[in-house]
């Protein structure tokens, strides 16, 4: 087992309250930093650490932080993105649930370090029992002098406010979280302005995943420069990553970024293994809009190296050869999954959560979602394959926000591996619409 | 001020104006076409996608491209930027795209529409359009929806440009419509029923792009081509009174606002003058109106769009299909 950061004492009983949390050396980044470090020094810390946001994208989190403008007289907002709903994705909701203090801890001193005086939890509309947890957590953290007004002593005043969302996937996108969190509908804006500069009230703000900012404590506790030794290259750290599928021991795991993909699937303390012995087949790395990998392109690059769980390596090939490592939410899938079904599913999903302000992405992952049910239920022709593929590049990169992306890289990267079997689909309507059949021909090439 | 490179052709336009509005600076065959934007109307644009061009260069200072196609309503120009738009193929292609997924739900009832020649969507399909749809699936429709005794809404065509939400919150007051639902279900509506009722509600027939919301006093009345754009004005307490008469004959079928050639209203009007000042009389005329827009209407009174027509003067309607077939 490697170091755990995030969940060292997530399984103490009783971690959920504030005493014991305290037992086990909370709220001890919040003593530092509010009384011995000045909120630049903070973000330097963080910048050292290599920390990169853990919501999908990537993004260096000191990096973001020092491009928050600072003008004279405006507020400025520390904003935490647990609308998690991303299919695949649930370790943000597991984290809370377990230990909502850790987030707390990480908005208190991430909020000191941005000179932010409020600050919001955004969570997903659906978690309304982890809802009730955090502000139990925060209404402890009030009555012990942690929030409010002249926080320990140090002069410095923090508001913190949970929000629920209203259960869209698409307020999970920084700007339309924004949106909604101000009252209106969830609708993505237009960029720029970066919240950076305009966020929440026209202020500017900052976007945080909740993984990212339950990091943050650790690294004021133990240096960013001893960060950044965790993990691979410029991957540093530890990773939460939901797995799910066909596996033996599904739920979530604190990777050192830099494990081999190999050794996170078969490894007894990760997955496990395939469930039932059986063969792999696919995975998807990131979370339900990442491309989709063979087995052959998961656990090797193009190259012929090991692929590790990093960023960089997960991306290796571009989207020829590679995917992403998104959100963490492994997803695997054995021998006996059918992927056309599983691409429509997806399709579905992101056709469903379009918010449908901008045309490609509102008309596009509709036509996605009706081509691919065409395809399954065995009405597909032979030029629905190329079809897919124009739509997905016609909303490729013309959308607004990123929603538009993550609907068609997982419609054009099942095409892209896994041709044959769309084709077995079109070719074989009466066997593949049959019950339990699974196309097979294109297994040995992709296991071998 | 910003020097900016448009197609091959540089513009000089003041700092903050986006490179939408400097093309139309440079006008002609360059300027990229808008469904969403509207320049009167704050924060509208972005959502069509239509606009979409190429940074090749982003600035003097910092002369990376921009890594994804922008939309020019939105994108502010910066000192030294080089767009390319016509010139570029991967711009062409991506508008023709969105072209299609804009037609892919409309239901192309352009013969009984009467937004039919004086329609965006229409003059962006001519252009930019594909001949045959790749689209196999039942179109999304949706009932009409009643708003009040002037305006009726007719969903199914609507490209959910949100130009009508932005109108009747900043034109007019007491915005009683909105977008519901979301993805491809979203719609404009009042969610229970309710009248738009304000004296400056007529004006969201004027913003809308397509025949989405049209002027109950001149459904099915006429197609717009056979009637005359005429100026006109009349002492108004409320409005400008500036308008465009569309009339056929002596009858005035018709009251819009003046719009210019991008079919962006000059100086909205309220409903008296669009609804109900509907006689010659009422109004002063200036004389006839130049429509400067690629659309049936300009080109059917001012300009004979086909060459080699043979013209025979006060030719009697009866004798028309002896003449001699060239």
């Amino acid at each position: 087992m490697g170091l755990k950061i995030l969940t060292e004492h997530i399984n103490v009983p009783g971690i959920e309250t504030l005493e014991v949390y305290r037992k086990h050396g909370g709220y001890k980044s919040v003593e530092k930093a509010l009384k011995t470090m000045s909120p630049d020094e903070v973000v330097e810390e963080v910048k050292t650490s290599g920390l990169r946001g853990r919501g999908g994208a990537g993004f260096p989190t000191g990096m973001k932080w020092s491009f928050l403008a600072k003008p004279e007289g405006v507020p400025r907002y520390l904003v935490c993105n647990a609308d998690e709903s991303e299919p695949g994705t649930f370790k943000d909701r597991w984290f809370m649930e377990k230990n909502p203090h850790a987030l707390v801890e990480g908005m208190i001193t991430s909020s000191y370090a941005l000179g932010a005086n409020t600050s919001y939890i955004y969570i997903r509309g659906e978690l309304l029992f982890v809802l009730r947890i955090l502000e139990k957590a925060i209404a402890e953290a009030y009555a012990a002098g942690l929030l409010g007004k002249n926080i320990l002593g140090s002069g410095y005043d923090l508001d913190l406010h949970v929000a629920p969302g209203g259960g869209a996937y698409i307020c999970g996108e920084e700007t339309a979280l924004l949106e909604s969190l101000e009252g209106k509908r969830g609708n993505p804006r237009n960029k720029p302005p970066f919240p950076a500069v305009k966020g929440l009230f026209q202020s500017p703000t900052v976007v945080n995943n909740v993984e990212t900012i339950a990091s943050v404590p650790w690294i004021v506790n133990n240096t960013g420069a001893e960060y950044a030794k965790i993990g691979v290259g410029r991957s540093t750290g530890t990773k939460l990553i939901s797995a799910s599928g066909n596996i033996n021991n599904p739920g979530v795991f604190e990777i050192e970024l830099g494990v081999p993909v190999e050794e996170f699937i078969y490894s007894d303390q990760y997955c496990g293994g395939i469930w039932k012995g059986k063969q792999l087949k696919a995975v998807v790395p990131g979370g339900s809009s990442v491309p989709i990998l063979p087995a052959n392109l998961i656990l090797k690059t193009a190259a012929g190296e090991d692929r590790l769980m990093s960023y960089e390596s997960l991306s290796d090939g571009g989207f020829v050869s590679g995917s992403m490592l998104g959100s963490g939410a492994f997803i695997v899938f054995d021998e006996d999954q059918c992927i056309v079904r599983n691409t429509w599913n997806y399709a579905r999903f992101y056709h469903h959560e379009s918010c449908g302000q901008c045309s490609p992405c509102r008309e596009g992952t509709g036509w996605m979602e009706k081509v691919l049910h065409r395809i399954e239920y065995g009405h597909g022709h032979q030029q629905d394959i190329d079809l897919l593929v124009s739509v997905a590049k016609q909303i490729e990169g013309n959308t607004i926000c990123p929603l538009g992306d993550a609907a068609a890289w997982p419609v054009a990267s099942a095409v892209r591996h896994f041709r044959d079997e769309f084709e077995w689909h079109i070719k074989h309507p009466k066997e593949a619409t049959a019950p339990g059949a699974v196309y097979r021909g294109q297994l040995d090439a992709i296991t071998a | 001020m910003a020097k900016i490179t448009f197609d091959g052709i540089e513009v000089e336009v003041e700092d903050g104006t986006t490179i939408l509005q400097a093309a139309r600076k440079i006008g002609g065959d360059v300027v990229p076409p808008a469904m969403c934007f509207y320049t009167p109307l704050k924060g509208s644009g972005g959502k069509c996608r239509v606009c979409l061009v190429k940074v090749t260069q982003g600035s003097a200072k910092d002369p990376r491209p921009m890594p994804k196609l922008v939309a020019s309503c939105i994108t502010q120009v910066q000192d030294g930027m080089v767009v390319e738009n016509t010139t570029n193929e991967d711009v062409l292609n991506a508008r023709k795209g969105i072209v299609e997924m804009l037609l892919i739900n409309h239901p192309l009832d352009c013969p009984v529409c009467d937004q039919a020649g004086e329609c965006d969507l229409q003059n962006l399909s001519y252009e930019h359009g594909v001949s045959a749809t790749r689209y196999e699936e039942e179109r999304r429709t949706f009932n009409k929806v009643d708003l009040g005794p002037y305006i009726q809404l007719h969903m199914t065509r609507c490209i959910l440009c949100y130009r009508c939400v932005y109108t009747a919150d900043q034109i007019a007051d007491n915005r009683v419509h909105g977008v519901l639902g979301r993805g491809d279900a979203a719609e404009i509506g009042t969610y229970i029923e309710n009248v738009i009722d304000n004296e400056f509600s007529g004006n969201v027939i004027d913003v809308c792009p397509v025949g989405a919301l049209t002027d109950k006093t001149w459904r099915f009345k006429n197609r717009v081509w056979f009637t005359k754009p005429m100026d006109a004005h009349r002492d108004c307490p409320t409005c400008s009174g500036k308008v465009t008469l569309w009339t056929r004959g002596e009858e005035v079928l018709r009251v819009t606002a003046r719009k210019d050639q991008y079919a962006e209203v000059e100086e909205f009007i309220c409903n008296t003058c669009r609804f109900d000042k509907k006689e010659v009389k009422d109004w002063t005329i200036e004389g006839p109106r130049h429509i400067d827009r690629g659309s049936v209407i300009s080109a059917n009174h001012y300009e004979l769009p086909v060459v080699n027509v043979p013209i025979v003067p006060n030719l009697p309607v009866s004798t028309k299909k002896n003449l001699p077939q060239e």
